[in-house]
């Protein structure tokens, strides 16, 4: 379990080693407040949809799984991507709904960041990978948690960097773009460093 | 619509405004499939067809659709020509699929899709959005094509799977360089690649933030 959880936050980092999420990523990472929003509505998002969509996976499409109702042999694993992005959508139009409704402050500060985060690939990417990694519910509540913090880890950190960058004199071309992409470069290599620990 | 500007259409996105280096669309998957070039092909040709198709079906039905569900509509139109991409995919190139993992399924995903179907398909005719839609997969296409070469050829010595440079396990002068396929080494080429482009093209370079002052501007009284 906490394999997992190491795992999903450092070494197998949604943003630095699978590149999901980056278009975000670079958007949304001018200055820290902004990205700990984000990040903390990313947290949120992940660990809820990884394990319902987790349920609507083994539930509804799996082979077999309307053995109960007479058939068998009908297996809608290729409805998983519409399926997944449609629990996605609805997930984050509940939270938003339920936040305006119960926590107006809270809605005040992550409101703007929740629309953004359904067309987050991250989101998306790490329900795949509890698809392809063939967890079990428990695992996938903690992938769902750890790659949230994974991500929220990256930006915030990401961001604190850009804040930084703005007071630097960066040759012409490389400006904005392409200096963001260097300095991403050398943060996932910084995150590499994690590859290979280990809990005892 | 003039003949050059249909043209014009589908090589604007090569380099003046590709959705990668410019627009900052598709990153996503742009750089994970990129550590082979027979992925990245696969890819590039996968994202190339539903783009097309999205950029034109979406163009043809844009009259009747209200502006309140389009996102929907879209991303519905969307998600299932990537799966039909997807068992394709797995149907005629199984293996290759599989080393694909989830990244065709990320295509749904990849702003490139949405962003050319809200900024031009939803404004424009059918014809010409089939040309935007080519031409942006394209630009996607040989950005990652030019980064899976490097990486590809620097990291493996090979191009296409077929060995290019003598490895020096087998006698030859070439030591593979295995940083170029990990994460970080993308990142460092499509930066890098930025800047080469936009030195060519000094009119993408953008604004400095915070002007810095020189000497002489500080040396006032």
């Amino acid at each position: 379990m906490i394999e997992i959880l190491i795992k999903s936050v450092f070494q197998e980092n949604l943003a630095l080693t699978f590149f999901l999420g980056i278009c975000t990523f670079l958007a949304v990472s001018k200055r820290v407040e902004t990205a700990l929003g984000l990040g903390a509505a990313m947290i949120v998002v992940q660990s809820l949809t990884v394990p319902i969509n987790y349920l609507i996976f083994q539930g509804l499409l799996v082979e077999g799984a309307w053995g109960w109702a007479g058939l068998p042999e009908v297996d809608l694993t290729f409805l998983k991507l519409i399926s997944f992005i449609g629990v996605i959508a609805a997930i984050v139009q509940i939270l938003e709904m339920s936040l305006d409704r119960y926590a107006p402050a809270l809605h005040q500060s992550l409101g703007v960041f929740l629309p953004l985060i359904t067309v987050n690939c991250a989101i998306l990417g790490g329900s795949l990978f509890m698809v392809e990694r063939r967890y079990t519910l428990p695992e996938s509540v903690v992938y769902g948690i750890g790659s949230g913090i994974g991500w929220a880890l990256a930006i915030v950190v990401f961001a604190a960097i850009r804040e930084r960058l703005r007071y630097a004199d960066v040759p012409e071309g490389l400006r904005g773009l392409g200096i963001a992409f260097i300095v991403t470069g050398l943060m996932s290599m910084g995150f590499s460093a994690f590859v290979g620990v280990t809990l005892p | 619509m003039s003949r050059k500007s249909n043209l014009h259409h589908l090589t604007a996105p090569l380099i003046d405004n590709n959705p990668v280096t410019l627009q900052m669309l598709g990153i996503c998957s742009a750089l994970a499939v990129t550590t082979a070039l027979d992925t990245a092909l696969i890819m590039s040709l996968a994202l190339l067809t539903v783009l097309a198709t999205a950029s034109t079906l979406i163009s043809l039905i844009r009259a009747h659709l209200p502006s309140s569900i389009r996102l929907v509509v879209q991303i519905t139109i969307i998600a299932s020509l990537v799966i039909v991409t997807d068992q394709v995919l797995r149907a005629f190139a199984y293996e290759i699929s599989e080393r694909l993992s989830v990244f065709v399924g990320l295509i749904v995903t990849n702003c490139i899709v949405l962003g050319r179907a809200e900024s031009f398909a939803m404004h424009n005719p059918a014809w010409p959005s089939f040309l935007d839609g080519v031409g942006n997969g394209l630009g996607y296409g040989m950005i990652l094509m030019v980064v899976a070469t490097i990486r590809e050829l620097l990291g493996s010595g090979a191009l296409f799977g077929v060995n290019v440079l003598p490895l020096a396990v087998a006698g030859g002068w070439f030591e593979p360089l295995g940083f170029m396929l990990l994460a970080p080494s993308a990142f460092f080429i499509i930066g890098l690649l930025i800047w080469a482009i936009r030195t060519r093209r000094p009119q993408q370079v953008e604004a400095n933030e915070l002007v810095i002052l020189t000497q002489e501007a500080t040396d006032q009284p």
